[in-house]
């Protein structure tokens, strides 16, 4: 199940960062993750960083994934894939931090990483593992609001494998109980899916 | 059934299923979850017969939770940290009254300097008020040990806080496995009270008591306690039974059977303790952890047991008493009177501050080869406390030590110089 996109390790635990701003679904983020993976049969554990956090403030919550019971409760420090939920924060916090060598990143921006001014960062990544979409356009569209943290789920389901989309179209059904927002969700969750697959089947035919 | 909760709906939810009657509550971070739930389900009438009562203070909360224990209502309330504290008089009545009421403690640290962050300041604080305190490390441990609380506390007619790591627990989302309605009810029957209220057979409740019964009463409150430590591991048998999945009694150990290094440490922090020892274990170290659900009463006897054979005890504590160090390893060294094994106290986590396997596993090692202090500080930053004392030198008027670290550091909020 994991690392479809690279052949990554089975039976391993995989943890995941998400970075943004207080109002932007941070930890609803998490929590929408974990119960995907709990909805595929496996120990998931969600948890927000922890603090007075305010509306715009900079926000973290962690997302680990695992065959096995989780045991342990420090925070995320050395992630498997890191989203970002706001491209503003990439110079103001240290996003990148302890992100491992064969880690994925999905930044929620219009703009590519060169664009963004993270080119020199990018060295000894894997490229095709990082990589911008359009979230919160792809969120106003279909749930009305820059809610952007559904719709990157649905690419982190399409870039890492880590979840499938099934199980975050089924999170999101179970977390909302409001219609309209579940089915929007479901709605940008499958858009950024498909934005990301074809981005990833563009790069292999590039690179062919 | 299996589901993916935050710990604080699944305590609540639990709670519920305990049909409690009277829910007195004010709320403070990071307990507020668990009382919202239930308030919510006492207006939409899914908790019902149940009175909540929004009441105005802490102190106000326990002390309507006294009353409606009083009158044979099961009673529940929970808080946190400063909440904790201004309940501390109305904590000692409830105790000493012998009222049976049952509260989650989402373990915060206590300010100045503030901190809404997780460690065990708040309920340390407590620990000689007469309540039983049982500290739960996963919400899976959260939700059973609130029915053993209540069926404990309704027994012995005594009080239990059920402590739970604030925020690392109760806001984290994981599969708790939440047991049916009829379980309970088979688990915990209705509540009868040994004394109460009753305008048919009036009593009165709260009698002055001078020097001539005042230490008995307290004797009795003391061998009550005692009786506990038997009847947690009946009750957690029981339970077992119930819901047909292990249960903990007084502590669990976790490979110690031939540990020279051992661990020892009360709530959520025993799991990343526990993935510790096993990569240690991998390298060859001997080493274990006892984790320590019942803390009052302190299992005197079962610690010993654990522990005994150890050449080194290592205890891991999330609190501080100023002045002396360690809380929990004062009474792990009672409990080791005679016994061959060092004891060392580690401060960690205070505030907040995440406990690491990384430091963990440092810790381990130091103490494997003996270089441990007999009080250690995982993860002091030694030069910003150096550079804060080098300013008290440099002037009289150096300013709060707070500010001037965050200052520092660097934090943003500290203000301009």
């Amino acid at each position: 199940m994991l690392g479809l996109a690279g052949g990554g390790e089975v039976n391993c635990m995989f943890q995941v960062r998400i970075h943004g701003r207080g109002g932007q679904g941070v930890v609803t983020a998490a929590e929408l993750l974990s119960l995907a993976a709990f909805h595929e049969g496996r120990h998931a554990q969600a948890f927000p960083s922890f603090g007075s956090e305010r509306t715009g403030a900079p926000v973290v919550s962690f997302c680990r994934i695992d065959e096995r019971e989780i045991r342990t409760r420090e925070p995320v420090s050395e992630p498997d894939a890191l989203i970002v939920q706001d491209a503003t924060l990439l110079h103001q916090v240290d996003v990148f931090g302890g992100l491992r060598p064969d880690g994925y990143v999905l930044i929620n921006s219009p703009r590519s990483f060169d664009e963004l001014g993270l080119a020199e960062w990018t060295h000894g990544f894997r490229h095709e593992r990082l990589l911008t979409v359009p979230a919160a356009e792809i969120s106003r569209e279909h749930i009305g609001q820059m809610r952007p943290n559904a719709a990157l789920l649905g690419g982190l389901a399409a870039l890492t494998g880590v979840v499938s989309l099934d199980a975050v179209l089924h999170a999101i059904g179970d977390r909302f109980s409001s219609k309209k927002l579940a089915d929007g969700n479901a709605a940008a969750a499958r858009a950024c899916h498909e934005h990301v697959l074809a981005h990833m089947q563009g790069e292999v035919s590039a690179h062919a | 059934m299996l589901e993916q909760l935050e710990g604080s709906r699944a305590v609540a939810r639990t709670v519920a299923l305990c049909r409690p009657e009277v829910i007195p509550a004010y709320p403070i971070s990071p307990q507020t979850h668990i009382v919202e739930a239930l308030s919510a389900m006492v207006k939409d009438g899914s908790l019902t017969p149940c009175e909540f009562v929004n009441v105005e203070s802490e102190y106000a909360a326990m002390s309507v939770a006294i009353g409606a224990s009083a009158t044979g209502a099961r009673t529940y309330t929970a808080t946190a940290s400063q909440g904790l504290l201004y309940m501390a008089e109305a904590l000692y009545n409830a105790s000493g009254l012998g009222l049976p009421v049952v509260m989650t403690v989402a373990n915060r640290a206590i300010g100045a300097p503030i901190n809404i962050w997780n460690d065990h300041s708040d309920s340390m604080s407590q620990r000689d008020s007469g309540w039983i305190q049982l500290y739960v490390e996963s919400n899976q441990e959260a939700v059973d040990t609130h029915l053993l609380a209540f069926r404990l506390a309704e027994q012995l007619s005594l009080p239990v806080m059920v402590c739970m790591d604030g925020f690392i627990l109760t806001h984290a989302y994981e599969q708790v496995d939440l047991p049916s309605q009829e379980q309970v009810d088979c688990y915990l029957p209705a509540y009868e009270p040994r004394q109460v209220l009753d305008p048919d057979e009036p009593v009165t409740i709260g009698a002055m008591v001078g020097p001539e019964a005042f230490t008995e009463v307290k004797y009795l409150a003391h061998v009550k306690q005692m009786q506990a430590l038997d009847l947690i591991g009946q009750l957690a048998g029981e339970l077992q039974n119930a819901l047909g999945r292990a249960q903990d009694g007084l502590l669990r150990e976790y490979r110690c059977e031939d540990a020279e290094t051992v661990v020892v440490a009360l709530g959520s922090v025993l799991g990343t303790i526990e993935d510790a020892i096993d990569e240690l274990r991998e390298t060859g170290m001997k080493v274990g952890a006892v984790g320590i659900k019942a803390f009052r009463p302190f299992p005197v006897a079962e610690v010993r047991a654990a522990l005994g054979h150890a050449a080194r005890v290592v205890v891991v504590e999330k609190a501080l008493a100023l002045g002396i160090g360690g809380i929990v390893s004062q009474d792990v060294r009672i409990a080791l009177a005679g016994a061959p094994a060092h004891v060392y106290t580690v401060i960690a986590g205070l505030g907040g501050r995440p406990i690491t396997a990384a430091s963990l596993r440092t810790l381990l090692r130091d103490a494997d080869s003996d270089k441990l202090e007999p009080l250690t500080f995982l993860d002091l930053n030694h030069e910003l406390v150096e550079r804060e004392l080098a300013r008290t030198r440099a002037t009289r008027r150096s300013g709060p030590h707070a500010e001037n670290m965050l200052r520092d550091i660097g934090v943003v909020a500290a203000g301009p110089v």
